[in-house]
């Protein structure tokens, strides 16, 4: 069979010296055109709505409370997303030892503290001392050694701080151990293969390459933690939340004030979406590659040292 | 089933060695011995128990009956008041040390260089200097012809590349066996012949290595002894020419006519 072409190869060759015609894409002028007058419209709906008053906004985005709250807010973030990061870690270390008991502990915290909202935990933990006025330290059936009242044991942001770990360690540990999961077990062979020790193997092959399956969520825990401490408002803790809403209940504008307090967190959302990108890419060695695979010149560089 | 010939020095022996994963048995009392220096192929269909069978070597797999002696040394275990104790895993890693092992899918460490690879085992598992460790892993992959690559993460080099960074990884901690488990299947066509000049290298340098393999030109050409696998028992041992040309069951000659087009 001849294909229409191979008749008139001089015509094939002619037009083959001449630089290809694209095919045009209307829709994606099309699509541009529609969002970007979308866009417009709603930055103009937003400007000009007199109900966001953005001299309101603009005068109290940097009012002394609305910072204030802004610091408790980010610290409070980073010390729950450090502390959740190491309990999950330790409940997926037990959740992964091949001892029954431990993983049946481990399983049941994180089957736990994931079902409760967080704001009844938050509350529950506020009105523990309800529950266990006292709280003391001692061996179990024996009298304790120490007694303490346990609303003198804590502040309410130690509630907080508790309440919110809890909560985000069991996502924590679910993030780990997918991360631990991602590895193929042909790795952990390997590392055993040439003799190395459990710690070693988990430190140098394992932890780096389960790092990078995990940071992604990571990513997203810790921004979720950031939005989740507004909710540590309802214990009178002044976060950022609490501060803007603290100005208007006394002065009832409360649309720019909350505007305000958006405004701050999605910049704190940008800051740690970056800091995540910055880590990301980092973490990526050997996974991205540096150049094209296989047959390419190599660079001739023997390491400092090796020889 | 052909005996064995007696060997004098038997470096490796597989004692009666059982192993079943639930009710499915893949090894049935296993009794092989290698002499040191010795290269033993072993082929077989998939799923004859081959590579468990090599796994059981370096403890990648615990066995469920029998002995693996490594040296006068039983594998895994203590031979106390006429009975096996299993050991801690502690000396279970010092044991894993005295063996290399080469995987079918090379398992390179994808975040560490060429170089890193190498010397991790070193570093690692013999607790030497990073300087002394690195130091060895150049002298294996210049062993391997690979010197130059050493700055390579594995994603930036070919498959038969990455499966000589791994027999260079397996021999930097100075291993008395080595174990190659179907260390070419996964390679193109035209990568195969460079891993196994490598292979041949070895054997020839004397190490006592212990080779899965579905290349029948290398198990005639390299082997010493060849051994046939199928359902978890040994069915042939012997010279690569008993073995490949007259073989003593049918299922051996069924196999061998089919790997030969």
């Amino acid at each position: 069979m001849l294909d229409p072409t191979h008749a008139d190869d001089s015509a094939l060759r002619a037009a083959a010296s001449q630089p290809l015609i694209r095919r045009r894409r209307p829709l994606q002028w099309i699509a541009t055109i529609v969002i970007a007058v979308i866009a417009v419209q709603a930055v103009v709906l937003l400007a000009a709505n007199p109900a966001f008053q953005w001299d309101v906004v603009g005068a109290y985005l940097f009012d002394g409370k609305v910072l204030d709250g802004l610091w408790l807010t980010v610290w409070l973030t980073f010390v729950v997303f450090a502390l959740s990061v190491v309990l999950g870690t330790l409940i997926t270390v037990l959740r992964m030892s091949p001892i029954p008991a431990l993983q049946a502990l481990a399983w049941t915290y994180v089957w736990f503290f994931r079902s409760v909202p967080l704001l009844v935990q938050l509350v529950f933990w506020f009105n523990i001392g309800y529950l266990f006025p006292i709280i003391g330290v001692g061996l179990p059936f024996l009298p304790p050694f120490i007694e303490i009242e346990s609303r003198n044991l804590v502040s309410s942001v130690g509630v907080a701080i508790i309440a919110l770990t809890l909560h985000e360690a069991a996502y924590a540990a679910e993030v780990v151990r997918g991360g631990l999961l991602s590895v193929p077990p042909g790795q952990r062979e390997a590392a055993k293969a040439i003799g190395l020790g459990a710690p070693r193997t988990f430190v140098r092959i394992i932890l780096p390459q389960a790092l990078r399956a995990m940071l992604p969520p990571m990513g997203s825990m810790l921004i979720g933690i950031l939005k989740a401490t507004s909710l540590v408002s309802t214990i009178a803790i002044a976060d950022l939340m609490s501060a803007v809403s603290a100005i208007y209940n006394r002065t009832f504008e409360v649309v720019p004030l909350l505007v305000v307090a958006t405004a701050w967190y999605l910049v704190l959302t940008s800051a740690l979406s970056a800091l995540q990108w910055y880590i990301e890419r980092r973490v990526g060695r050997g996974f991205v590659r540096r150049g094209t695979r296989t047959v390419r010149t190599p660079k001739i560089r023997v390491p400092e040292g090796a020889l | 089933m052909a005996t064995p010939a007696p060997v004098q020095e038997a470096f490796l022996r597989f004692v009666n060695v059982s192993k079943s994963y639930g009710p499915t048995t893949v090894l049935r009392g296993i009794d092989l011995e290698v002499a040191r220096g010795e290269c033993v192929v072993i082929i077989g269909p998939s799923g004859s128990g081959k590579s468990t069978l090599l796994r059981c070597v370096n403890q990648l797999e615990t066995i469920d009956g029998g002995a693996v002696v490594i040296d006068g040394v039983p594998a895994g275990y203590e031979l106390r008041g006429g009975r096996l104790r299993e050991l801690s895993r502690r000396a279970i890693d010092r044991q894993r040390s005295h063996t290399g092992m080469v995987f079918q899918h090379f398992n390179l460490f994808p975040h560490l260089t060429a170089l890193q690879n190498v010397a991790e085992g070193p570093r690692g598992a013999r607790g030497l200097s990073r300087a002394e460790a690195e130091r060895i892993a150049s002298e294996q992959l210049a062993l391997v012809g690979l010197a130059e690559r050493a700055d390579a993460y594995p994603s930036e080099l070919s498959g038969g590349q990455q499966q000589r960074v791994a027999i260079a990884r397996a021999l930097a901690v100075e291993p008395s066996i080595m174990l190659f488990d179907e260390p070419t299947s996964a390679l193109d066509p035209e990568l195969v012949d460079e891993v196994l000049a490598v292979m041949r290298s070895l054997a020839d340098a004397g190490m006592t290595m212990l080779v899965v393999t579905h290349e029948m030109g290398f198990a005639r050409s390299v082997a010493d002894r060849i051994v046939f696998m199928d359902a978890g028992e040994i069915l042939e041992v012997g010279t690569p020419d008993e073995v490949l040309e007259h073989p003593t069951h049918d299922r051996a000659r069924e196999f061998l006519a089919r790997v030969r087009d």
